[in-house]
């Protein structure tokens, strides 16, 4: 593939605006409550398998079995936040490491019900192949036939795709830059600062908390669904745990506390991440692709620590507003 | 009968791995504040340096387990002074992030350096030695007598040596440990060594006990390591040792057919994921932590 393939780019931007709903999860738990959530992943694996399943074996329609889906992420978060938003941040740190390891897990090992390593694929075994993606590939159709009468032939069903990505990804943020203003995300920052001083102002810390988890872990699972539907065909190698670091690239790029730099930072990274995927030409031709992948890994640890390190404020962020101080 | 007493020497090594990291990282929580979620990278170090020096260099498997310990340890102690010192004092979140990050990079440094392909020491794993009634594979036969010599050297350093007696001291309570004249600065650059070279020696026992390994290897226990932490409660370094034991044997345990027809083993993992979540309901300061504000 090269750069002038139109394609291309737009695979690149669809991306970008999954990552824009995946970032913007964490960025509900870790950037206004201060929940460091490192297995955003098993949201989304959690809710995509939900899907899946559901549409396959139980033949759902699609919409019943996304909001079912997203149901089970909301449910891995109260799993996983009642017994740990009471107590220090590392507790959900450890809780959330563990959870995404399991959920993984699970989807490998549990072949009678996840298809195993096959992934969606086998979800009825190795020999019948069926897609849980039929109906949503219909909606594309049907948006992009709808499209065709003010795009003409510029309509097709990935750029129907790209606007449905992005018209979600755009009032997703339009709503949570609300809600980061409202009374609710003032007391999420208040508690994020100063827990104590939240505690004696009269707040319940804890519910807060879990609210913003849970809110997050919904968010987490809309982006699993996308990301699924995108692809087509996934298996528990697509729900790596790096994936979630991916996500704290993405908002540690905008210095952690800038909701506006999210969609900035998803499609640089996501720019960054296809590109040095799929292009092959000078300085990437050096290293075949297997390698890159874990250059590209060791990249991204590279650049948290290095962010860390020297600016952790992010590159478009304010020092005065940091929360990684404490 | 037999299988219940082969399930308790399998679990007493797996749990002994777990132990050796587990004392690591939680005095390393204890002393340092830092979630350390590059532990289980330590381990993985450790099983490749071993390789590398018993495969290509063609070393025995016990001067591999040395150098790789000391390789470790070297390795810890230069993350320390590159990294996690210059950042001191900046909070659980920001030095979770951080060794996260520090994780990712050592484990595809090991990815690229040694590739995908599964790998396995130079000794024979088809051998299965008698003792008594007991099966026990080449693996155990070298993880048990380590175990049974490093655990109690373990606990008898922390229990009567001045450098042990100090870690728990500043585990315990940094400030007071301070003013008692504790050099604190030294105690932090010792528990870096002392978790290094026990994450090294649990990594080549990990490595060895599997059989074959990938790069993968220290990252897939990491959750583990962690619930041993919280179960022997975080910086209890006796804590630690006793939980990670018990962790490895009640994970194996429960795959007995005695215990109710037996727990199918692909679920040993989700056993330990339901105790962690348990013990952050019920319990978050561990088995033998004392009741505080956490």
């Amino acid at each position: 593939m090269d750069v002038f393939n139109p394609a291309f780019w737009t695979f690149v931007a669809i991306m970008a605006g999954i990552y824009v709903v995946l970032a913007l999860g964490l960025y509900v738990q870790f950037s206004l409550a201060g929940l460091p959530n490192f297995g955003h992943v098993a949201f989304m694996a959690v809710a995509a398998y939900t899907m899946a399943i559901l549409v396959v074996r139980a033949a759902m329609p699609l919409p019943v079995a996304a909001i079912f889906g997203l149901v089970a992420a909301v449910a891995l978060g109260c799993l996983l936040g009642i017994p740990s938003v009471r107590l220090r941040a590392d507790y959900l740190a450890i809780a959330s490491v563990a959870a995404g390891e399991m959920v993984r897990y699970l989807a490998t090992n549990l072949s009678w019900l996840t298809g195993g390593p096959l992934g969606s694929v086998g979800l009825l075994g190795p020999a019948r192949f069926v897609s849980y993606n039929a109906g949503w590939q219909d909606l594309l159709d049907r948006l992009s036939r709808a499209l065709s009468s003010v795009l003409g032939s510029a309509a097709t069903p990935d750029r129907a795709m790209l606007l449905v990505v992005w018209s979600l990804a755009g009032a997703l943020l339009w709503v949570f830059r609300r809600l980061e203003r409202s009374p609710w995300g003032r007391v999420l920052r208040a508690i994020r600062e100063d827990e104590t001083a939240a505690t004696a102002v009269g707040k319940h810390v804890a519910a807060f908390k879990l609210q913003a988890l849970l809110l997050g872990a919904a968010l987490g699972g809309l982006a699993g669904l996308l990301l699924a539907w995108q692809i087509g065909v996934f298996s528990p190698n697509d729900f790596e745990p790096t994936l979630t670091f991916y996500a704290y690239l993405i908002l540690i790029f905008g210095g952690m506390n800038r909701l506006w730099a999210i969609p900035v930072g998803a499609a640089v990274f996501s720019l960054l991440y296809t590109g040095t995927q799929f292009l092959t030409f000078f300085p990437l031709s050096l290293v075949d692709s297997g390698s890159r992948a874990f250059l590209r890994l060791f990249s991204v640890g590279f650049l948290l620590v290095l962010f860390m390190m020297i600016r952790p404020q992010g590159l478009l962020g304010n020092r005065r507003e940091l929360l990684l101080e404490k | 009968m037999t299988q219940f007493a082969e399930l308790v020497v399998t679990g007493l090594v797996t749990g002994a791995v777990l132990a050796l990291a587990g004392v690591g990282a939680s005095l390393v929580f204890g002393i340092q504040r830092i979630p350390n979620f590059a532990h289980g990278e330590y381990l993985t170090f450790a099983a490749y340096l071993a390789f590398l020096l018993n495969v290509p260099f063609g070393q025995n498997l016990v001067a591999a387990t040395a150098g790789a310990i000391a390789g470790t340890a070297l390795l810890a102690i230069g993350i320390h002074f590159v990294v996690l010192r210059p950042l001191r004092g900046r909070g659980l979140v920001a030095m979770s992030l951080v060794t996260a990050g520090l994780a990712l990079m050592l484990r595809d440094v090991v990815f690229l350096v040694a590739g995908t392909q599964v790998r396995q020491y130079a000794i024979d794993q088809t051998k299965v030695f008698a003792l008594g009634f007991l099966r026990i594979s080449p693996g155990e036969a070298v993880a048990i007598p380590i175990a049974t010599v490093v655990l109690p050297a373990v606990a008898l350093l922390l229990a009567r040596t001045p450098m042990g007696k100090s870690m728990r001291a500043v585990a315990d309570n940094r400030d007071l440990a301070a003013i008692s004249g504790i050099d604190v600065e030294r105690v932090g650059v010792h528990v870096w060594l002392l978790a290094g070279a026990l994450a090294g020696l649990g990594g080549v026992m990990l490595a060895v006990v599997e059989g074959t390994f990938d790069p993968n290897l220290g990252f897939q226990v990491l959750f583990l390591i962690f619930t041993t932490v919280v179960l022997g409660g975080i910086g209890n370094a006796y804590g630690a040792l006793v939980a990670g034991l018990v962790l490895g044997v009640a994970m194996d345990l429960a795959t007995w057919n005695g215990f109710f027809g037996g727990l199918d083993a692909q679920y040993k993992p989700v056993l330990a994921f339901c105790v962690l979540i348990v013990l952050l309901l019920v319990r978050p300061q561990g088995l033998f932590g004392r009741a505080t504000v956490l």
